[in-house]
């Protein structure tokens, strides 16, 4: 680049102005003075350097065979304690990375330490000529002549068919991706079946949940009856029905109208899938009755029929209606009368039809 | 047998019948339910005991529980939070409480062994409530296993799946479970201490209490099979460590592979 501290405009820059001959040129400013290393002028720095390659390398060859005693002479055997697993993935671990960091430190240190660094610069070659560029063009004229595709439009034309219709597969391949989840969105296993109601069950072994057994201030971790019998599919309806069950003092709730008897004695049953991307929401606050997301920290006040209090959850949680059968056991009355969890395109529209 | 035949007319056998089933599905019923065993527990506690626990309870805990333990606008009622809650809140140090805050702190008891027993009996000759359990189900020689998948599904939302503790809301928090004692693990399962949901034996039963212990235990004797956990905080902290130590070594690694030897 040109001097512009000079303050002369003749002479600034190097891009010559269209009818200004006066071109001034770019100096090469050639390499930098070669500046020995420590290893090029002193013969004992060169042994020095040398003998801390050979280090490297034997550290390398160490690293190995600390890999290779581990592998070997550690005898997991029947009896692994976790202990014994340990100790060996550390030295493993070690010995691998010994291994490989020697060998590259090694050739490194070699390199820069002793191999020659002479700075060399590589000329430009010259661009390729008119004529080059012509041959080449006559090459992609010789097989379009030779093939004859201008003159078998037969042949272009099925080519060109079987070219375009060769990516469909991709389409049934892509397809397997859905079908999409449409209504299943809205439902969940919760749904009565005919007239039986289903009951609340406990999560993981699936035993039922009698009115009696939830003291004032407990917390069940609810999951529907029939949920462990499934054969298939059984975590995505895990996913959409797993419910909160928690006992307050009754004079605490504050039921909006309508859902007067969704709760059974203060007990009440709220989904544990958060309405702003789907955490689990389970952390219970006893005595603030505050239900905590730990993903977001979206917090949803019991006493309100979980309001949202805090955080980015835009609704409450959808209220699972229960009440108690004959026998004691607490079921649902029927399914969330909402969508659970997050938003989707066809929410409102799938409420709708829940409520329809 | 005849002789008890011949009187099944008799007009009084419809009432002995009676009475015969009542008795059976009652004691049948007794035998069964076994929600938090809920029993005025003072067989194990003497009449001194009780005694000295009042006297304590008026000196020590009367300010803010009331006399009586009846409850005032600074402490809660406690008639019927029963032995086991005692034992919980004054043997970890938690009540006294020392201020007032989100929550009680853990701190040196205040209390003695026998102090604690002697308020325990105090409070458990008020009203029924959960018992100091046994030792049978304090011995960690449960199944691990099933008491791993009960910890995550009913524990570790709040108190971390490696139950390194976590945070909750404004100040509240769920502290970490190593070094605590099986018997006040299951003593908070049981009372519900604070802000934690209580978990009473027809939730979470006795024995499952039990395993619960055992994998507390277990994972507390077992170590971090990878090493050290950077406080098992998951990304937060084993992320600041990759970004803090692996990216330090890269840089220094391209530092000195682009310097000159001198």
């Amino acid at each position: 680049m040109g001097n512009h501290s000079d303050g002369s405009p003749n002479h600034s820059g190097t891009v010559a102005t269209a009818g200004q001959n006066e071109v001034e040129k770019f100096q090469d400013p050639g390499l930098p003075p070669h500046r020995l290393r420590l290893a090029d002028t002193d013969p004992v720095a060169a042994k020095r350097a040398e003998r801390q390659v050979a280090i490297l390398f034997g550290t390398s060859v160490i690293g190995t065979l600390v890999f290779l005693v581990a592998y070997f002479a550690i005898d997991l055997g029947d009896d692994t304690s976790i202990a014994t697993i340990r100790t060996q993935n550390l030295l493993l671990g070690l010995g691998t990375a010994f291994a490989m960091l020697g060998i590259g430190t090694g050739i490194v240190h070699w390199a820069k330490a002793l191999m020659p660094d002479h700075e060399v610069s590589e000329e430009r070659h010259a661009i390729r000529t008119e004529e080059d560029r012509q041959a080449a063009v006559r090459i992609v004229d010789d097989i379009v002549d030779e093939t004859g595709i201008k003159r078998r439009p037969l042949i272009r034309n099925t080519l060109l068919g079987a070219v375009a219709l060769a990516p469909l597969p991709a389409l049934a391949i892509f397809g397997d991706l859905g079908p999409r989840p449409d209504k299943a969105l809205a439902h969940t296993m919760w749904a009565p079946e005919g007239d039986k109601l289903k009951r609340l069950t406990r999560d993981p072994d699936g035993t039922p949940i009698k009115a009696s057994d939830v003291t004032i201030g407990s917390a069940f971790h609810v999951i529907p009856e029939g949920l462990n019998e499934l054969h298939e599919g059984k975590l995505n309806e895990k996913a959409k029905a797993v419910v909160l069950l928690m006992r307050l003092d009754p004079n605490s709730l504050n039921p909006s109208e309508g859902r007067e008897s969704w709760s059974y004695n203060g007990i009440v049953a709220y989904s544990k899938i958060c309405t702003h991307v789907g955490c689990p929401v389970a952390l219970y606050e006893q005595q603030t009755h505050h239900l905590l997301c730990p993903c977001h920290q979206s917090t949803f006040d019991l006493t309100q029929e979980c309001k949202v209090i805090f955080g980015p959850a835009s609704r409450p949680l959808p209220q699972l209606p229960i009440a108690v059968d004959a026998e004691g056991y607490l079921v649902a009355t029927s399914d969330f009368r909402e969508p659970v969890g997050p938003s989707y395109w066809e929410r409102d529209e799938h409420e709708r039809l829940i409520n329809s | 047998m005849k002789a008890l035949s011949q009187k099944r007319r008799h007009p009084l056998a419809a009432i002995a019948l009676l009475l015969m089933g009542l008795l059976l599905t009652g004691g049948l019923y007794a035998v069964a339910t076994t929600v938090n065993q809920a029993k005025a527990d003072t067989t194990s506690f003497s009449a001194s005991d009780v005694e000295q626990g009042g006297k304590l309870f008026a000196a020590n805990c009367a300010t803010c529980h009331g006399m009586g333990a009846s409850g005032t606008q600074d402490g809660p009622s406690l008639v019927g939070v029963g032995a086991a809650a005692v034992d919980f809140q004054v043997g970890t140090g938690r009540m006294p409480m020392q201020m007032s805050g989100p929550q009680a702190q853990q701190k040196p008891a205040q209390f003695n062994a026998e102090q604690t027993k002697q308020l325990a009996a105090y409070v458990a000759s008020l009203g029924a409530g959960p018992a100091i359990p046994e030792a049978n189900l304090l011995d960690g020689k449960g199944d691990a296993a099933n008491g791993g998948e009960l910890f995550r599904v009913n524990c570790a939302m709040c108190h971390n799946a490696a139950a390194a503790g976590g945070a909750l809301t404004r100040g509240k928090f769920a502290p970490a479970l190593a070094g605590v004692s099986a018997e006040h693990i299951y003593e908070a399962m049981v009372t519900g201490p604070q802000n934690m949901p209580v978990f009473n034996d027809s939730n979470v039963t006795p024995e499952d209490k039990r395993d619960i212990i055992t994998f507390l235990k277990t994972i507390e004797a077992n170590g971090s099979p990878g090493g050290a956990d950077l406080g098992s905080l998951g990304p937060v902290s084993e992320g600041l460590f990759v970004w803090v130590a692996g990216l330090g070594v890269i840089i220094a690694f391209t530092i000195w592979l682009t310097s000159r030897t001198s």
